[in-house]
């Protein structure tokens, strides 16, 4: 039962002079041989920081965790987020002392055996993918995007050729051209086709000596499979351009596909989706990338290479390495789950749970789809987008409001209003993880919320702590840090 | 399946009420020429017990059991129990991004205290909810600085950052045409004078760390004062645990701040995943990278917290978003928090000023040795350059295999930090080392030299 007065703020709590003791005396005798740091240089005195007790942080922390949903508390379907279950064992396997106590700058010979396991996974991920060159360096998604086509950039360069222009279809994730744009590349966008698919002739009329790279997630962000993804990539290779596949998606297609076997030619992982890296209230990510043979020379540093004649493992620069992308290795905490993930499923375990994602979401789809419309279709992977515009249209519920209301319902929001090109958008992703049991509920949820009265609706959420914000004048006059004054 | 709990008869309703015959059915959208058809081939699965058994016996070790004296950008740092117990709550690391606010008001809240806490920390008006780590949060410092003065030709940067920053940098840069100047450091520093001869009308920014790459503390104030003469932003990577004894990013008047926040209670795991930290002046705030929670009220007047200015954002704004980072660094967003709200004021000064004491203690026994010295006979914080007459990579090789692990040797970054520096190393300090494993270094690395 949560406790309201434990979840003031931190600043409100303090007491100065509390007077925290949390480090031992020193040690040490003061010493007069080294040069001092001058005046100049001091901080004036103590910091503002609030003076709290432990207990009362505790209890402060504790009571706030519960104003949240959760995979662990709650059905969490949020569309392109691949919220499936976070295995416990992950936890306590990642803190290993190896994986948790290594500084970056550790010698070689002492990182030898998480050394082998990033290895390992470098090659797991290249069978995955079906793309033999893998760094594990980015830090989530979005810098994978930008690693790949700073990568491919090199790759022109190095070819002697001017590329300008990165394609993406306007149901593209927004990192796609945000990515692209930070690489200073052109953006052009894709209207697509009305059945949600990337439409050839308008891809044709784009494509010349300037295209450098098409950016498609797949399965798209509809939830369908782009049935012209090898004819698309043909098409690239055709005018010495290349195919980029956001990995967002990956779940839908474990074991029964290859980004690399339908022409991909480089693609990120989100390790913290696909592999199950728990989300941490918004991160870390890891961000890997495949690429084909002919780019591998070009991946960001540094990559780990296995000498069989000496079993030795090291870190390696590639011949023409873009550089780094970031400080140290990467984000091998999350990457070590991903790969706990991958070794206790297995190839056949991880087709399994692309299956029962993908058989999930046709379930559910099958269960929404006579008081909801699904535009795009009665089948889809691993997750699909209804449309709330007919019931906008004729009570004035809109997407957001049965979000909102699905919360009174113990159900966390599908994605709400994307992708850009369905209007009223709730894009909902089950996973695998989830019951039957639950799906039912989810659905008979759903179906109750849109046969209520609107003003019910668009009064949610009734049971949580608060209920809408508001976000207008929050952006209007931005409050982005207490003060004793506020 | 360990995760999945439908018995087939359930999955055979499903696929009767889908209308498919079977699971393959459902895949017919994937073209049969573009179908694997075979398994993957992957290790076969393993249990639970099987697999901690192997990575027991592969990870089980942490860096062959030495002592840590590494630094160069992440350390050894001390972390209560109550960081690992509070933020291994499934409510907070099994949640995403706080979307809906309703659902979300715990991390919100959290993400909202960590912002005031950076900027009491850092003396700046304006925290994000953080980026990705210190490196990249220098590169997207930089376009923020393009964004806020509309400049574009050149940014400066101190010889004495990070190198590893700066390589991030020069990736990040690499197809547009700025131009990134390094001014070297002399002698542990960069002058203000060389500072000042590199900047143009056309410089965005000057990119300086205190303390340094080389532990030695900057003039802040003259290099700051130089380039905002020059119409040019100051940007400025600090050490989040310094501020317990050395002036804060804000005192100095930077224009932009940033850190690599893993001493704030996130452990070392081989450098990843990290805490960028950034803060600004609060005009900028509408020109800022990555997440921002506000704080407002609902629709019943209540106080609660959202996330803000989400225009800025790639989800919205797309190709003129100010970044295009989705994904941050929560979890260990909500470490620091934690920590900051445990350590309070006087343990975060009793941080720094153990780390330092120990650190001028550890200079001054180091040089006691024969032929041993500081390379920079200049005031530091918690971390220094040591030069010895044999090659630094020797020298830490031999030092490892007697229990101590200490560097980086700084030929490693090539020549980005001068030239004759084959013979240096850093040695980093913190409240964790005790002065019996400091006598007991001295004595390897004279063992060392000795042999």
């Amino acid at each position: 039962m949560r406790n309201p007065t434990a979840t003031r703020l931190l600043f409100e709590m303090s007491e100065s002079g509390r007077g925290t003791v949390v480090f031992p005396e020193s040690d040490v005798p003061d010493v007069s041989g080294v040069p001092v740091p001058g005046v100049e240089h001091l901080a004036a005195g103590l910091l503002p920081l609030p003076e709290l007790a432990e207990p009362d942080v505790v209890r402060h922390f504790v009571n706030l965790s519960t104003l949240n949903m959760s995979v662990d508390s709650h059905f969490y379907p949020l569309g392109s987020c691949t919220m499936k279950y976070n295995p416990k064992r992950h936890e306590r396997l990642a803190r290993l002392p190896q994986a948790v106590a290594s500084h970056p700058y550790q010698q070689e010979s002492q990182i030898q055996g998480l050394l082998s396991v990033l290895y390992e996974l470098q090659g797991m991920l290249a069978e995955i993918s079906g793309l033999p060159g893998v760094s594990l360096h980015p830090a989530a998604g979005a810098q994978g995007e930008l690693t790949a086509l700073l990568t491919a950039a090199a790759y022109f360069r190095h070819r002697g050729e001017q590329r300008t222009r990165v394609l993406f279809p306007a149901s593209a994730h927004g990192t796609n051209p945000a990515s692209a744009a930070l690489a200073g590349f052109e953006c052009v966008q894709l209207s697509g086709g009305r059945d949600g698919f990337v439409d050839l002739s308008e891809l044709r009329a784009q494509l010349d000596e300037r295209a450098a790279v098409f950016m498609v997630t797949n399965p798209n962000t509809l939830g369908l499979f782009e049935k012209d993804i090898a004819t698309i990539a043909a098409m690239l290779h055709e005018v010495g351009g290349l195919v980029y596949i956001d990995g967002a998606n990956m779940n839908a297609i474990l074991g029964r596909t290859r980004p690399g076997d339908f022409g991909g030619d480089m693609m990120h992982y989100n390790v913290h989706k696909t592999f199950t890296g728990p989300h941490g209230a918004g991160g870390p990510g890891a961000g890997p990338i495949a690429v084909r043979d002919f780019l591998a020379p070009f991946l960001p540093a540094p990559v780990v290479t296995f000498d069989a004649a000496r079993n030795w493992y090291s870190l390696m620069v590639p011949e023409h390495s873009i550089g780094r992308m970031r400080t140290f290795f990467g984000n091998v905490g999350i990457l070590l789950r991903g790969y706990c993930y991958i070794r206790t499923l297995g190839g056949r375990g991880l087709r399994e749970a692309s299956d029962c994602a993908v058989l999930n979401a046709n379930y559910l789809l099958s269960q929404v789809r006579d008081f909801l419309d699904v535009p795009h279709g009665n089948r889809c992977m691993h997750e699909f987008v209804a449309s709330a515009k007919r019931l906008k249209e004729q009570t004035g519920v809109t997407a957001m409001d049965i979000a909102k209301r699905l919360l009174d319902y113990g159900f966390h929001a599908p994605t709400v209003y994307f992708p850009l090109v369905v209007e009223e958008a709730l894009m909902m992703e089950p996973t695998e993880t989830e019951s039957l049991a639950t799906l039912d509920a989810f659905a008979a949820a759903l179906r109750q919320i849109c046969s209520e009265p609107a003003e019910l609706v668009k009064g949610a959420p009734h049971s949580t702590a608060v209920c809408r914000p508001d976000e207008v004048n929050a952006a209007r006059k931005p409050v982005l840090c207490w003060s004793a004054e506020c | 399946m360990a995760y999945l709990f439908d018995t087939p008869e359930q999955r055979q309703r499903m696929l009767a009420a889908i209308g498919a015959a079977s699971v393959d059915e459902l895949f017919q959208q994937i073209p049969v020429s573009l179908q694997l058809g075979r398994e993957l081939a992957l290790p076969g699965a393993v249990s639970e017990l099987e697999l901690e058994q192997d990575l027991q016996r592969r990870l089980g070790q942490a860096g062959g059991g030495g002592v840590c004296f590494l630094g160069g950008g992440v350390y050894d740092h001390y972390i209560p129990a109550v960081v690992d117990e509070l933020t291994s709550r499934g409510e907070f690391y099994t949640a995403y991004t706080p979307y809906q606010a309703e659902a979300s008001q715990g991390t919100l809240q959290a993400f909202y205290e960590y912002q005031t806490l950076i900027s009491q920390l850092s003396g700046m008006e304006v925290s994000n909810a953080s980026l990705y780590e210190g490196g990249t949060a220098v590169s997207e410092a930089v376009f923020m600085a393009m964004r806020v003065n509309g400049r574009d030709g050149r940014v400066v940067v101190a010889g004495s950052l990070h190198p590893e920053y700066r390589q991030v940098l020069r990736t990040y840069f690499s197809r547009l045409g700025t131009e990134i100047v390094e001014v070297p450091a002399v002698d542990g520093v960069v002058s203000v004078e060389s500072c000042r001869a590199a900047l143009t009308a056309e410089t965005t920014a000057v990119v300086l760390q205190q303390p340094n790459f080389f532990g030695c503390l900057e003039d802040i104030g003259g290099l700051t004062a130089a380039a905002h003469a020059a119409g040019a932003l100051a940007i400025l990577a600090f050490d989040p645990i310094s501020p317990g004894l050395l002036k804060r990013p804000g005192d100095y008047g930077v224009d932009i701040a940033v850190a690599e926040g893993q001493p704030l209670g996130t452990p070392l795991q081989f450098g990843g995943p990290l805490l960028g930290v950034f803060t600004c002046r609060s005009e900028y705030v509408r020109k800022m990278p990555g997440r921002l929670i506000g704080r407002t009220v609902d629709r019943r007047g209540r106080e609660c917290f959202v996330l803000n200015l989400q225009a800025r954002e790639q989800h919205i704004r797309r190709d003129k978003a100010t970044s295009n980072i989705c994904t941050n660094q929560g979890l260990l967003a909500l470490r620091a928090t934690v920590f900051l709200s445990v350590v309070g004021p006087r343990g975060l000064r009793q941080m720094a000023e153990l780390s330092h004491a120990k650190a001028r203690y550890a200079a001054e026994r180091l040089t006691s040795l024969p032929g041993v010295v500081l390379k920079f006979e200049r005031a530091f914080f918690r971390e220094f350059v040591l030069e010895t007459p044999r090659p630094a990579t020797e020298v830490l090789r031999l030092l490892s295999d007697r229990g101590f692990n200490v560097g980086p040797e700084l030929s490693r970054f090539g020549g980005s930090l001068g030239a004759g520096l084959e013979r240096c190393f850093l040695v980093a300090l913190t409240e964790k080392r005790t002065r019996a494993e400091i006598d007991a270094l001295v004595s390897a690395l004279g063992d060392v030299l000795g042999s």
